[in-house]
């Protein structure tokens, strides 16, 4: 299974994650934030990590799902 | 939330204020992000690599991460650096500029660097506009283009600065945006392990300014045009002029091998001795 973890913190709302997603995993909340829509489509391809400007994106797996 | 490691977290100075200063979307964050993967995956010591820059948006990279870094004068980076690999040849010297800083104030110390092959990693942001001065036109800005400095539209013709650093005689050149992130880190670890002087021009996008005179308000609409609006090199070679016009050629653009300057010196020291 694998997790997409987002920080709010250091997010910016400036939507390049959702975007440039191929499988349309994320969508914007009410105030801009990009939450997970669907993350049984995600493939993992960590796009949304490596395009995000402020690192506030972690794909990764979770060892115990 | 469940911490979870993150690798730039690995690189970023625990006493800097996050999220950093740069606008939202801002293009040199993600090339940011691609370096600090690349010096990751080579396996570069945090005390062997030096990271040097000037002044502008671009200036305050150094300043975020955990390697030796030099912040300098506007448009010295190169002069810095050149100094550093003379002095410690076995470091890893790495410059970032913006296309203001690098190639307007700090465009003699470019091409006299690419002359000399000192072997640095030079990484040139290029957002086409003066960022953190209030968005005035840059040596690199578009003929034609709207500024704050230029309301009428931009009298000039824009610099070619992979071909002017190619022309000076750098061994390695690539040209990317940070939409094509999969050049970016080819590009980025090529320059990273060449012997020579390599200089990487990172397309990235000023929303805040830029964004206003190409009529694109969001970040992604940025980076989609620039998607839409770059060919790779072996795809320009199939093109003419006019379907070549207004698009930017990316990949590598010139790879090459030439006695670097460390080198030359190495040969002049040892030439004394016999005497």
């Amino acid at each position: 299974m694998k997790r997409v973890d987002i920080y709010r913190g250091w997010c910016k709302r400036c939507g390049i994650c959702i975007a440039f997603c191929p499988k349309h995993v994320l969508e914007a909340d009410k105030d801009g934030f990009p939450t997970v829509k669907d993350l049984e489509q995600c493939s993992g391809c960590k796009l949304c990590e490596i395009r995000c400007p402020d690192f506030a994106i972690v794909v990764s797996k979770d060892e115990e799902g | 939330m469940r911490e979870t490691s993150h690798l730039v977290h690995k690189y970023l100075r625990p006493t800097m204020r996050f999220p950093h200063i740069w606008c939202p979307g801002c293009g040199i964050g993600i090339f940011m992000h691609a370096l600090i993967r690349i010096i990751d995956r080579i396996g570069y010591s945090k005390d062997d690599v030096v990271l040097v820059s000037g002044i502008g948006c671009s200036g305050r990279l150094p300043v975020y991460v955990d390697f030796n870094t030099l912040h300098t004068t506007h448009g010295r980076a190169l002069t810095f650096a050149t100094g550093i690999k003379l002095a410690k040849p076995r470091l890893k010297v790495i410059t970032i500029m913006g296309d203001g800083d690098g190639v307007s104030i700090g465009g003699n110390h470019l091409i006299h660097a690419a002359r000399r092959n000192v072997e640095i990693a030079s990484f040139i942001i290029n957002n086409q506009v003066y960022g953190m001065t209030g968005g005035q036109c840059s040596p690199t800005t578009p003929y034609g283009a709207r500024t704050t400095s230029s309301p009428y539209g931009n009298p000039e013709a824009a610099f070619d600065v992979s071909r002017l650093v190619e022309a000076a005689g750098a061994t390695f050149v690539g040209r990317t945006t940070v939409y094509h992130t999969t050049l970016l880190d080819r590009l980025i670890e090529k320059a990273l392990t060449k012997n020579g002087f390599a200089m990487v021009e990172v397309i990235a996008q000023c929303v805040t300014y830029a964004g206003r005179w190409l009529g694109l308000a969001s970040p992604a609409e940025m980076m989609a045009w620039q998607r839409d609006n770059s060919v790779t090199v072996e795809k320009a070679k199939e093109l003419n002029e006019t379907e070549l016009a207004g698009k930017t050629i990316i990949g590598v653009l010139a790879d090459r091998e030439r006695p670097t300057y460390n080198e030359e010196c190495t040969k002049l020291r040892t030439q004394e001795l016999k005497v």
